[in-house]
């Protein structure tokens, strides 16, 4: 759990964190958003003390991280970034192992918990462990850098914009491994972007800053449905909001059960806006729906609007 | 393999040139005593890499220490001045150096060791300055934000990192230090350079030119074994 009370912060003279207060509940998922210079990552490097604030307290676990000192709190927390850092003089395995090493854990701890972390995160072709940082894509890269930062098992894990610098398809495979694994581990992550589409399919809860201020925070629905002025509205992205909360919802929410139609099937797991995207390219209004390889029932494009409770 | 064939060469040198009389009697007739024998060329070999080690040993320790200390947060004011003195220093000839330390020292090795110390510090220090201001930002704010302390930090991720540049100013330093020691033997040093400045003096071309070969010979050597071992240490 993590608490900002009325943090503020200034940089030369500019405020750039203005009164945040936050709570970010245990096991949560919970994604800060926000334009570059809002002041997201400042409040994120708060936590390991990377930033301290001019006003105001940050808790972890109900303690003021003040009063802790800066190695010990670091080293519980994991920590991944957008130029991920990988040490170049070291290999992948020796990467992974970074904070269990500081930590002082056993070598058969360590192995153990690289080989299955190299599994976790889709690293484990083999010679992997030992390959440079140098040889790996930028997606690899990336992979091994959430790995190093989930190594010693921390309950919370701080993420600045770590998938910024990769192109949209390693972007969406890695999301889909970060938020298994969340959900699997119940870890407490804290997650900056400045991509709307990524903290709204990651996020249980997303906290949209402007200029220094946390001006709303909600399920990614509330932000949608119910933002709290016009300039949060214009920000989530107005009408076509609607269109990001369809990416939101799996069709088994909207699913028709007995009926059966003509065209390829979607998948039940997939999202409202998959189905959407899979009419509009075959032509039809009203598609079939598999689960498990089964037809299940069949989705309309009636079934995108919501039908009133 | 950079540094066999040097090191063959000079193994060569010291064997064969106590040899070599006849040959150099042929080269030059006139000379009565055309090959150098007030000491054996063993030993004036190691005496001079003894040296050239210590005092490229303490060089080091001297410009990795300053270099440190320049690069940390504590120590960024020092930087420019670190810089100056570094190139100041270079500009002085060997030369001056053992003029002023003799006075201070006595003749011997003691001065040639001072003035071999003081030049040689500085490609060390540079290196070691432009080798952790390269360790990449991302590396080290991953490390801060991990949870390495400075000195942790300092052992496990700057330095080797930096190890690549710092190798090359050592390399530097010793083969500057090779060369310098000759005119060591101009105070008193018993080096390399005493067949040399005893041949310049008495006007005994043999005496220079045996003494040249082995130089030669033995700065090849210490530049190869130290390029071997800074590619052991960049991986």
């Amino acid at each position: 759990m993590i608490v900002f009370e009325h943090i503020r912060k200034e940089f030369g003279g500019r405020t750039v964190i203005d009164d945040v207060s936050l709570r970010v509940e245990e096991g949560e998922f919970f994604v800060l958003v926000g334009p570059s210079g809002s002041g997201k990552s400042t409040l994120l490097r708060m936590v390991n003390r990377l930033v301290t604030p001019d006003g105001g307290t940050v808790r972890v676990d109900g303690t003021d991280i003040a009063t802790l000192s800066v190695e010990p709190l670091r080293r519980g927390i994991g920590y991944a970034i957008q130029s991920v850092g990988l040490f170049p003089h070291r290999t992948v395995g020796d990467n992974i192992a970074t904070v269990p090493r500081l930590l002082g854990w056993t070598k058969a701890a360590i192995d153990e918990r690289v080989e299955a972390l190299l599994g976790l995160l889709h690293l484990d072709e083999p010679g992997m462990a030992s390959r440079y940082p140098r040889t790996l894509s930028g997606g690899q890269q990336q992979r091994v850098g959430v790995a190093r930062a989930l190594a010693a098992r921390p309950r919370i894990v701080l993420m600045d914009e770590p998938f910024g610098a990769l192109d949209p398809l390693t972007r969406e495979s890695l999301q889909v491994s970060l938020k298994a694994i969340q959900r699997e581990t119940k870890t407490t992550i804290l997650f900056v972007t400045h991509d709307m589409d990524e903290a709204f399919g990651l996020g249980d809860r997303v906290g949209l800053m402007l200029g220094g201020r946390l001006v709303q925070t909600g399920t990614p629905t509330e932000l949608i449905r119910a933002p709290v002025d016009d300039v949060v509205r214009e920000f989530v992205g107005g009408a076509r909001a609607r269109l990001r909360e369809l990416a939101l919802h799996p069709v088994a929410e909207r699913v028709r059960p007995g009926d059966t139609c003509d065209g390829e099937p979607v998948d039940a797991a997939a999202s409202l806006q998959d189905a959407l995207g899979a009419m509009l390219s075959q032509g039809r209004d009203r598609l079939p729906v598999m689960r498990d390889g089964r037809r299940v029932g069949t989705i309309a494009l009636s079934d995108m609007v919501e039908r009133a409770p | 393999m950079r540094a066999l064939l040097p090191a063959a060469t000079l193994v060569l040198l010291l064997l064969g040139l106590p040899h070599a009389a006849p040959w150099f009697h042929a080269g030059w007739p006139s000379l009565s005593h055309p090959l150098y024998v007030r000491t054996s060329f063993v030993a004036l070999t190691v005496s001079h890499l003894l040296l050239v080690v210590s005092a490229t040993a303490l060089a080091t320790a001297i410009g990795l220490a300053l270099g440190i200390l320049a690069t940390r947060p504590a120590g960024r004011s020092l930087l420019p001045t670190v810089r100056a003195v570094a190139v100041v220093g270079q500009t002085f000839p060997p030369v001056a150096v053992l003029a002023i330390a003799v006075p201070l020292l006595g003749f011997g090795a003691a001065p040639t060791f001072v003035a071999l110390v003081l030049y040689g510090v500085l490609p060390v220090l540079g290196q070691t300055v432009a080798g952790l201001d390269a360790v990449p930002a991302a590396a080290l704010h991953a490390a801060d934000g991990m949870g390495y302390g400075r000195w942790r930090r300092l052992i496990d991720v700057e330095l080797p990192l930096a190890a690549g540049p710092i190798m090359a100013g050592i390399r530097l330093s010793a083969i500057v230090s090779v060369g310098t020691a000759t005119i060591g033997s101009a105070v008193g040093a018993t080096t390399l350079g005493s067949p040399i400045v005893e041949g310049l003096v008495g006007n005994n071309t043999a005496y220079v030119v045996q003494g040249a070969l082995l130089v030669g010979a033995l700065a090849l050597t210490v530049d190869g074994l130290l390029a071997m071992a800074a590619r052991g240490v960049g991986r």
